[in-house]
């Protein structure tokens, strides 16, 4: 009994030191950054965002800047959205555009701002059974894999990159739900992508996470450069009249942040040093529907 | 293969170099899963002990609970805690949604009930005599408890270990109730279910090794407190 | 009779709806050892539990030292002046000494106190080479030995025993009762003895409570109860042999001759030496009567080198044949058909001549 009491009491403080070294080197030692009343802020972004590390970037300087301390809550688009309507969030960076002019319609956003967009790509195995390399569109590319019933991957989890590609299935007419050739993995941009270079099929992935990726699948880009295919981010507050909870100063400081010059001018740098080329175009105050053209 | 190999060698690195931000999400992992199995050991043990030694209307039916209780999906903990700490659920007023305390509870949901369970099971399987053999040599009530207590030891640290399993390698919980965040609340398993979706592989894979390893160190040690209490044959 | 340590009134107990016990009044004197018998399933144990206030009857009072007990109030000092020995040992996950000094750490003693007595208890009981071993690792009978010495070492006020040697094979049960039957005596420490075994009730007891479905049939001292069976339940239980004390005077080529009462002596088949203290069994089937030179029963002259002149002074119907006890200085019961009981006018106050081979006699060692 002694022995088991002694082993507790070892496991107990074995919890609180690594509390202790967990806590010591964790927040870096900003050089006296302001003291917001309420420094809680709830940010619900999609995991596409996550994954391309750009937010590992950005969110210590918006700390570091503000004072704020920002719990990022990386889900899908659909998830982060309902986060945002039920008051569980305080700003969201969504890449849904249509869902999102719903969303401030029904009164669930305000200050919706635009950020930077990046594209998707329609990415395949490079025999392209269903000819689609060199098609100028992305409604003609997925027409012509229907059409040969090649097998094409989709995410099937409601993220935006999910929300985009059915907006171009609806635009071919065609309903690819039950086809035998159209699968869905439920899972994420990476290992979706891992799935369709096993099955040599095709998908529609966002840029970042296919340069990221690249070296271990054996995909080509085969359609890009089409605006269907534009991928263009938001930020926006949650209406704060829906809770008193929500953190209102500190969603706008990070909208005003994401629109600001220093910030985008990370956005547009994003990505050189790894991949030789930016991952994301910084957008602020451009005009939306030009975009990708 | 060679993703294994690229993980094992990666996991090496990292853990050589002393990756900051690996050091950390293992610490965060060994404290949360750590507070976690000591706070269900603290209440599954005296409660096991309870529903194991003690008669009162409701028993069975208290038990098959904590039965069922062993075996929730951290997904439906994590939700069902999430529900409950969410600014606007009930017991949003404690702004512990996203931290580390949260997942703590949400882990002490999946472990407590696996303490007890295993608790009063090993209880249980002591003769039936021995608590009356115990008594008969002038134990007091607690004295009983105490002594029956240490002669379950080596199921009792299974329970320990099995709890402790149980939690450091959910995902479903701690992604729902802590949000992955970096710095704040990303442990092993977050972090490596992250990767995976990022396609970082090799990463994923090493980040999943360092657990392994974590998981088998901390389990050697009570395996080893335990075997030794073990008879000889 | 010295006073009465423990008295038992009225006392019932009730499990899943039975009654488990009903009706017990019983009472244990200093000093004494009283064997409750019966068979598996006659609430023998029950009733030990309740003794050791292990168990709360449903109903009755139990008196120690003739204040009734508190079992709302401080149980535990009472409890304390008590040890119980199971059938299983019991012992716990740690060494020889540490189960042995298990009862005196509970009562707070120090362990300086503490370890000479439990020296002197695992030496006392052949244990003494053991201390160090882990219990786990004991064979049955070094394991019950410890289980002894543990309820011992507390030097209780009532030892409670129950069956203690029911799992043990049979040369290491005898070794234990012959030992344990020495260290009773020898600390005279008064005991409680359950046991379905009619030859360890000879063995050990001074007084036999009888106990057949939570019920107490007959309790006296151990000649009484198997001698004078107060029932059809209890003779069917104890049997209705005739169990005479005695002590053996001569002994000699495998014929020991005892002497029992009046003087007289028996002679019979046994391998003990003189001056053993010891009971002559003698089944009734086994004994011959003969009126006016004619012989009852089924043998008629034998080579019997037992015979006695006697009284008869009870016939008794036991199914198709009969119960005839004689007195013939000391009490011997003889079983004879129907045929016989006519033919030779077998009535109570009738002289007859009793008789029974060396070789018909069981006999069990008291001591010495």
């Amino acid at each position: 009994m002694k022995k088991l009491a002694v082993l507790i009491a070892l496991f107990g403080i074995l919890s609180m030191a690594c509390a202790g070294i967990a806590a010591g080197p964790g927040a870096p030692s900003a050089a006296n950054p302001p003291k917001p009343a309420n420094p809680d802020l709830i940010l619900a972004t999609t995991t596409s965002t996550q994954d391309s590390g750009l937010l590992d970037v950005i969110i210590p300087m918006f700390e570091q800047q503000t004072g704020y301390k920002v719990k990022t809550i990386a889900v899908g688009t659909g998830a982060a959205m309902t986060m945002g309507e039920r008051g569980e969030a305080d700003v969201l960076l969504v890449h849904a555009p249509d869902s999102e002019v719903k969303f401030v319609k029904d009164g669930h956003g305000i200050n919706r701002q635009l950020v930077m967009h990046n594209d998707f790509i329609i990415v395949g195995p490079a025999a392209d059974s269903a000819k689609i390399k060199g098609v100028k569109t992305a409604k003609e590319a997925l027409q012509k894999i229907a059409g040969a019933k090649a097998v094409f991957i989709s995410r099937g989890d409601n993220s935006g990159t999910e929300q985009l590609e059915k907006k171009i299935w609806k635009l071919t007419g065609i309903d690819p739900a039950n086809q035998s050739w159209y699968q869905q993995t439920g899972q994420g941009m990476g290992a979706t992508l891992n799935v369709a270079s096993d099955k040599a099929a095709y998908t529609i992935s966002d840029r970042a996470t296919y340069l990221a990726t690249k070296s271990r699948t054996s995909l080509d880009i085969l359609v890009e450069g089409d605006k269907d295919l534009v991928n263009i981010y938001h930020v926006m507050q949650v209406n704060p009249q829906k809770s008193a909870k929500i953190n209102a100063d500190g969603a706008k400081a990070f909208v005003d942040f994401m629109v600001s010059k220093s910030t985008q001018d990370t956005v547009a740098k994003f990505g050189v040093d790894k991949f030789g080329q930016a991952l994301f175009f910084a957008d602020a105050g451009k005009d939306e529907t030009k975009l990708g053209q | 293969m060679d993703l294994i190999w690229e993980g094992i060698s990666q996991a090496f690195w990292l853990l050589i170099r002393g990756d900051p931000e690996v050091v950390r999400v293992t610490l965060l992992t060994l404290q949360v899963s750590g507070s976690a199995t000591l706070l269900s050991v603290l209440i599954g043990i005296p409660l096991g002990t309870v529903l194991a030694l003690t008669r009162f209307p409701g028993r069975s039916l208290a038990i098959s609970l904590v039965n069922t209780g062993m075996g929730l999906p951290p997904v439906v903990v994590g939700l069902f805690v999430a529900v409950m700490l969410w600014r606007n659920g009930p017991f949003g007023f404690f702004g512990i949604m996203y931290s580390p305390l949260a997942m703590v509870i949400a882990q002490v949901v999946i472990a407590g009930p696996l303490v007890t369970g295993l608790t009063t099971a090993a209880i249980q399987q002591l003769p039936p005599m021995l608590r009356l053999q115990i008594e008969a040599l002038g134990a007091s009530r607690w004295q009983m408890v105490l002594l029956l207590m240490r002669e379950a030891k080596l199921p009792l640290l299974a329970a320990l270990i099995a709890g402790f399993g149980g939690v450091v390698s959910e995902i479903g919980a701690s992604m729902m109730v802590g949000g992955n965040i970096l710095g704040q609340t990303r442990v092993l398993t977050t972090a490596t279910a992250m990767e995976v979706s990022k396609g970082n592989f090799g990463l994923a894979m090493a980040l999943g090794i360092i657990l392994l390893v974590v998981a088998y160190l901390v389990n050697l040690v009570f395996t080893m407190a335990q075997q030794r209490g073990r008879p000889q044959p | 009779m010295s006073e009465a340590i423990l008295r038992l009134e009225d006392i019932a107990l009730r499990r899943s709806g039975g009654l488990v016990l009903s009706d017990i009044s019983l009472e244990l004197y200093r000093d004494e050892m009283l064997t409750l018998l019966g068979p598996n399933g006659s609430g023998k144990s029950t009733l030990l539990h309740v003794i050791g206030l292990l168990r709360r009857p449903n109903h009755g009072t139990i008196y120690f030292h003739g204040q009734p007990v508190p079992w709302d109030g401080d149980l535990l000092s009472l409890r304390r002046r008590m040890a119980t020995v199971f059938q299983q040992p019991l012992l716990l996950d740690t060494t020889v000494a540490g189960n042995v000094a298990l009862g005196l750490r509970l009562r707070g003693v120090s362990n300086a106190e503490a370890q000479p007595r439990v020296g002197s208890w695992l030496d006392r009981l052949g244990i003494a080479s053991l201390a160090g071993r882990s219990a786990r690792q004991l064979s049955g009978g070094e394991a019950q030995r410890v289980s002894l010495a543990r309820a011992l070492v507390i030097e209780p006020e009532v030892l409670l025993l129950d069956e203690p040697f029911k799992e043990l094979d049979t040369p290491t049960r005898e070794a234990l009762v012959e030992e344990l039957k020495g260290v009773l005596q020898e600390t005279r420490t008064t005991t409680v003895f359950v046991t379905h075994d009619r030859t360890e009730a000879l063995r050990l007891s001074d007084r036999v409570a009888v106990l057949h479905n939570g019920h107490l049939l007959q309790t006296g001292t151990t000649e009484e109860v198997f001698n004078r069976p107060a029932s059809h339940e209890v003779a069917a239980f104890v049997g209705v042999e005739t169990i005479l004390p005695g002590r053996i005077i001569a002994a000699q080529d495998g014929v020991a001759t005892v002497e029992v009462a009046d003087g007289r002596a028996l002679a019979v088949a046994s391998e003990l030496p003189a001056g053993m203290r010891v009971l002559v069994c003698i089944r009734p089937e086994d004994v011959t009567l003969y009126a006016d030179g004619a012989a009852g029963s089924t043998s008629a002259q034998s080579s019997a080198r037992n015979r006695f002149p006697g009284r008869i002074t009870q016939v008794q119907q036991r199914g198709s044949l009969y119960s005839i006890l004689v007195d013939c200085g000391f009490p011997l019961a003889a079983l004879v058909t129907k045929q016989s009981l006519v033919e030779l006018n077998l009535v109570p106050g009738r002289q007859v001549e009793a008789s029974f081979k060396a070789t018909a006699a069981h006999v069990i060692q008291r001591g010495s």
